[in-house]
């Protein structure tokens, strides 16, 4: 892979202008800037800029190695650039064309340029194009990322909002499971009992389990983290809701509830946490 | 921000421990590794630079930041020329309790990581590499 | 050479770790608190680690060495505001900090120390 000769790195630089008035105009043509999420004068700037941090670039780097650091500045803009439309909802053929259509301008330029030398005007059209097509790519990967963290984040906000933590009293929290917990979603709900914990300062966090029909070893083995990671903290913990199913896995698996508190049922857990935070419910009246 | 994508980290004195630490927060952090999984592996980076320093007499720490499809993940090498770990079957079942004889750690370490890789050998220094995926 | 700051309140002492620990920091930590503990008959020690976003075998051996100096010149160790990345690492590692006690914050820390004391 080669590096851009000087002459062409010359020929952008001076270039400029007509440059980025005909990439815009192509850009136009391909109905990129019809979109009303994003205007024309924003998507000139963003040329203007690609374009110099290009130059600045291919002065010193070479275009096989998109990795190194020359082109470290290059690769933020187009991430950021990536990321920013994932975000407004674009599609990725959208953000890809923002660099391939500035390839018919170049080639033009390169044409006038070398227009003596077919030679070097072979080689530099090669260059040019194997350098647009990496950075088109890493662009297309960029945005890919971007999209599956925007679906991994809201599958996590989904996870917490289907497991609250909710608080009973004063230093006493619950947290109901319901339904087949998988290993991702206790981890998750897990962690966020712990955070809550630290924010409402509470010593009780009961966890009830009766909405649980099955638990598998590695839940199991969580669950124990748990609590064991709760009594680090310095608070306690109440399991509540065993049923014998889940019993019987705990005994058959060998795991060692040591020292766990059980209830078997919520209520119960709740009497318990009252209890041991010096309070009891009296009949009114 | 970390624009680079690998990079070596020398480890020869306490101070560096605290600097690849904290290397490895950003680097972690601007990757997409959640609290936990950031926490869980610099805390094993402290426990194995401290080895490089302690017992490996000092040395460097390769970082990279690697991809596999969705994933992306933070790739590290512990390398020292060290006198090297004797007895490799016992270093890696020491449990890890405070005041525990070797204190090497290696056992907690690699519970922390997703994937971790020992070479060693008296004479021949150590290479530990350790990767966690976001 | 730094010396962590040691706080007193009543029979107690406080510290807070806020920094990055090294070697001699530890040493000159543990020198002073052996001293202060003596120089009042402290009846507890209350360790913050909230500002720590890791705790490795390092401090987890300097917790345990302060625990065990504290319960020799008979006084109580807690260790107050474990984060929770903290604590389901350690848990992971498999360190149980056995010995020492734990309590959400400085507040509830010193309640525990109150009450050992009082049950004396």
């Amino acid at each position: 892979m080669s590096i851009l000769q000087q002459t062409t790195i010359d020929a952008i630089r001076n270039g400029e202008a007509p440059l980025l008035a005909s990439w815009i105009s192509n850009l136009e043509q391909g109905g990129a800037l019809r979109d009303s999420r994003i205007s024309k004068e924003e998507v000139s700037v963003q040329a203007k800029d690609f374009l110099r941090l290009l130059v600045a670039a291919s002065a010193t780097g070479d275009a096989a190695d998109l990795a190194k650091s020359e082109w470290a500045d290059s690769r933020q803009f187009l991430e950021s650039l990536s990321r920013s439309r994932a975000l407004q909802g674009f599609d990725s053929h959208h953000t890809a064309y923002f660099i391939f259509s500035l390839k018919r301008p170049l080639f033009d330029l390169l044409r006038s340029t070398y227009e003596h030398d077919p030679q070097v005007l072979t080689s530099e059209l090669w260059a040019i194009s194997e350098l647009l097509d990496t950075l088109g790519m890493h662009t297309i990967r960029a945005f890919q990322k971007s999209r599956e963290d925007v679906i991994m984040r809201q599958q996590e906000e989904l996870l917490e909002l289907s497991t609250p933590v909710v608080k009973l009293w004063d230093g006493v929290l619950a947290l109901p499971m319901i339904g087949t917990l998988d290993s991702q979603r206790t981890q998750v709900v897990m962690e966020s009992l712990l955070q809550r914990i630290v924010e409402t300062g509470s010593e009780i966090a009961i966890i009830d389990i009766t909405g649980v029909p099955t638990v598998d070893t590695l839940v199991a083995q969580h669950l124990l983290k748990t609590v064991t990671a709760i009594r680090l903290m310095g608070a306690d913990c109440i399991i509540s809701g065993i049923r014998p199913q889940i019993a019987q896995t705990i005994v058959h698996l060998g795991l060692d509830l040591g020292g766990i508190v059980t209830k078997a049922n919520l209520a119960d857990a709740l009497a318990l946490a009252l209890k041991r935070s010096g309070l009891s419910v009296v009949k009114a009246g | 921000m970390i624009t680079d994508k690998s990079g070596t980290c020398p480890i020869r004195s306490e101070q560096d421990v605290v600097l690849s630490r904290q290397l490895v927060r950003r680097i972690a952090q601007q990757h997409g590794l959640r609290l936990v999984d950031q926490t869980k592996l610099v805390t094993a980076v402290s426990e194995l630079a401290r080895n490089a320093v302690i017992y490996g007499k000092g040395g460097d720490m390769d970082w990279s930041v690697i991809d596999s499809g969705a994933r992306t993940g933070v790739r590290l090498v512990f390398r020292d020329n060290g006198p090297g770990i004797p007895d490799i079957k016992q270093a890696m079942t020491d449990g890890w309790t405070s005041g525990s004889g070797l204190g090497l750690g290696l056992a907690g370490a690699k519970r922390l990581v997703d994937e971790f890789e020992l070479q060693s050998a008296p004479g021949e220094g150590t290479r530990i590499t350790i990767i966690k995926w976001n | 050479m730094d010396h962590i700051p040691i706080l007193r309140m009543g029979d107690f002492l406080l510290v807070t770790i806020q920094v990055d620990m090294h070697d001699q920091l530890a040493m000159t930590l543990q020198d002073d608190l052996s001293t202060k503990i003596s120089e009042i008959s402290a009846k507890g020690v209350l360790i913050d680690i909230s500002a720590l976003d890791i705790v490795d075998s390092f401090i987890g051996r300097m917790i345990g060495m302060i625990s065990g100096l504290s319960r020799i010149m008979d006084a109580q160790t807690v260790v107050v505001g474990m984060q929770p990345a903290v604590a389901i690492t350690l848990v992971e590692l498999g360190l149980t900090l056995s010995g020492v006690s734990t309590a959400l914050d400085v507040e509830r820390g010193m309640r525990l120390l109150r009450e050992s004391v009082q049950s004396q």
